[in-house]
């Protein structure tokens, strides 16, 4: 049976992050612009945890726990954000937010 | 190969046992539920109702399956399926028993012995939000929203005392897995205290438990918690637009996260598969239960209640002494007892559940909401610091 | 069976990648994402990295995405308007896609020679015991500014969607 080389899995990360870049140019709404910014650390995670499987060390599991862990905290606060852009001009369109003062 | 084979009969049994509990329990609830209130409960279908889940189970199926015209239909047809397939996953890692040598195969007596199987639990119990969400989302129904929203936000917050309850029997265990953590509890203090969690030195969980059990009752939607489906203010909560098969996919996943959470804290609190007290005496406790169960069932027969308990009473009577001999067979005895005493644990949890929703009213929402973050949520951060601190003294 | 289970749950990844970037509605993006979560996690997991698996299920999918979701239910998020941009002008960025993708997959194959093969079960490195022991000996500082970046967010958080929405 033959076996996975890793390149694959740094492929697949490579390809994951390019659509989430893709994503968060091509979107316009708020909220999916900021669900292609995940993709895009999860796609890092990816990479990272497939480096630490190539030096059979598991610093690179501790960076992908670290970028959760930091996502999570983003994640509150930028639908914090969110909410609150919502809140004070009724749309979540990005490129209807286009001033500094309402 | 041995080991798929293996494996897969395991699956089956399991599966087969699992989804016969899902159906009988629901037969259980309303009996016991019509007892508490002074009712009988079903009695129409089979003796005493004993066919009525089976009859459940062809009304729903035959029902109209409506798929109203304005909901978001992929969605509303994949929510169902997420809630079901999710709350069905879980029993894979449950152990029921130790490792059992069965016609020469050593065998561990569950599906798969997962090594962080604490996490998966919590991962999949995490994950199971989005059935009753997406429900009560693409029903287009604002009954269906609010009981959606409710019951996310009611998930979410209940599983950080969830969480922090399950932290600490990890503490005292020092283990993720499952089958360790039951292995750990093995053994008795002063040759009749059992060690489990509950009871376990130096700080026992009596109220981790009592924190685990109440988050259970709220992540299972269960009365007193059962704000997501509230009559009397929701018309039905998030299932309000689902019918027939659609709607028994719901019903089915609630009885299975209560399966799960009564599975869970059996291993964690306890014991799991190990017995109340010392071994010799303790394998012949199933036999004296369903003796006494037998003697039950003759004593009834003879002064029956109903014309047909003449003849059903002494048919249980037999099936009662069956079960009883098999339990009697020494050679089965290491298999059978362990699995018994599981399900007793279990199964008290579960009853513990009915007996729940035949005495609690509901909660307020502002309540509910009140309750897990200012009394319930620092009650299990203050037992987990004193586990943590207990554990690092000695 | 490691080729199997790679082929078909990195096909689920990127397919879903695709139809987060592509799908018009908020909730059909955010169950996309939660489809690449997923079968990232199974991805991890034959990597050797059961902790990190089970961590994406339980931060990742379960706790960030049902935010994620709860707000989009919460505002009633509708479906993206059109751009009003001409069709050429939308996918005129696709080769740029491609080409990204190429020059990094090249970069890969030439960079990096002596890559292992993926055994699934031949390293598992990330159980909790061993993430545990780093985390809270040579990653010790971190993990205490992580936590406390953690704290200042949920403040954060609070102070930013205090008032309650019209």
């Amino acid at each position: 049976m033959p076996h996975v080389p890793l390149s694959w899995y740094l492929i697949l990360s490579a390809i994951l992050f390019a659509l989430g870049a893709a994503g968060f140019v091509y979107r316009k709404s708020v909220i999916t612009v900021f669900m292609s910014i995940e993709l895009m650390l999860n796609a890092v995670n990816l990479s990272f945890v497939a480096f630490s499987y190539q030096l059979h060390r598991i610093d690179g599991h501790i960076y992908s726990f670290f970028v959760m862990v930091v996502a999570a905290a983003e994640a509150a606060v930028g639908l914090a954000i969110i909410l609150t852009i919502f809140k004070n001009r009724g749309t979540l369109q990005i490129d209807e937010v286009d001033s500094m003062k309402l | 190969m041995n080991f798929y084979l293996v494996s897969l009969i395991k699956i089956v049994i399991v599966f087969a046992v699992f989804m016969t509990t899902l159906a009988y329990l629901q037969w259980i609830e309303r009996k016991v539920l019509g007892h508490i209130q002074s009712r009988t409960g079903p009695l129409r279908v089979g003796p005493h109702g004993l066919l009525q889940p089976l009859a459940d189970v062809f009304k729903l199926l035959t029902k109209e399956d409506l798929l109203p015209p304005y909901v978001n239909r992929f969605f509303y047809l994949l929510a169902p399926f997420i809630a079901v397939s999710l709350a069905l996953i879980s029993i894979a890692i449950i152990p029921f028993g130790p490792e059992v040598n069965i016609a020469g195969t050593h065998t561990n007596l569950e599906i798969s012995n997962l090594n962080v199987g604490i996490l998966f639990i919590l991962a999949i119990s995490s994950v199971s939000v989005y059935g009753i969400a997406l429900a009560g989302w693409s029903s287009n129904n604002k009954y269906a929203l609010l009981g959606g929203l409710r019951s996310s936000a009611q998930m979410i917050s209940y599983e950080l005392p969830l969480t922090l309850a399950i932290a600490a029997p990890l503490l005292l265990a020092n283990h993720l897995n499952f089958r360790a953590i039951s292995e750990g509890q093995a053994g008795y203090y002063l040759g009749f205290i059992p060690r489990w969690n509950i009871f376990q030195m130096p700080f026992p969980q009596i109220i981790g438990f009592i924190v685990f059990m109440i988050a259970g009752f709220a992540e299972t939607n269960r009365v007193p918690f059962d704000l997501p489906e509230a009559e009397n203010e929701l018309v039905a909560g998030f299932h309000t637009e689902y019918s027939s098969m659609k709607f028994a996919c719901f019903f089915m996943s609630e009885y299975a996260n209560m399966v799960t959470i009564a599975c869970v804290a059996t291993v964690l609190f306890l014991g799991g598969w190990h017995p109340l007290f010392p071994a010799p005496y303790s394998n012949w406790v199933p036999t004296i239960v369903f003796l006494l169960a037998a003697f039950t069932f003759l004593f009834q027969s003879l002064q029956p209640a109903r014309r047909v308990d003449r003849y059903t009473m002494p048919l249980f009577a037999v099936g009662a002494l069956v079960l009883a001999i098999i339990f009697a067979i020494p050679i089965l005895q290491p298999v059978l007892v362990p699995i018994f005493w599981f399900c007793a644990k279990a199964g008290f949890i579960l009853f513990a559940y009915i007996w729940v929703r035949g005495t609690l009213p509901r909660f307020r929402y502002d309540q509910l909401m009140h309750f897990a973050w200012t009394f319930l949520f620092p009650l299990a951060l203050l037992n987990l610091l004193v586990t943590a601190l207990l554990v690092a003294i000695f | 069976m490691d080729t199997v289970l790679f082929i078909i749950f990195a096909t689920i990844a990127v397919v879903s990648a695709v139809s987060l970037v592509l799908q018009k509605h908020p909730i059909a993006s955010a169950l996309s994402l939660i489809g690449v979560m997923g079968s990232l996690a199974v991805l991890y997991l034959l990597l050797g990295a059961e902790f990190i698996a089970m961590a994406q299920m339980f931060v990742y999918a379960g706790a960030v995405m049902v935010l994620f979701i709860f707000v989009i239910m919460l505002l009633n998020a509708g479906s993206e308007k059109s751009s009003g941009k001409s069709w050429f002008a939308q996918i005129a960025g696709l080769p740029l896609l491609i080409v990204f993708a190429v020059v990094m997959g090249f970069v890969i194959k030439r960079g990096f020679t002596d890559l292992r093969v993926v055994e699934f079960g031949s390293w598992v490195g990330g159980t909790a015991e061993h993430i545990g022991q780093l985390l809270f000996t040579r990653y010790l500082l971190p993990f205490e500014v992580v936590s406390i970046l953690i704290l200042i967010a949920i403040l954060g958080a609070v102070v930013l969607a205090r008032k309650e929405i019209d």
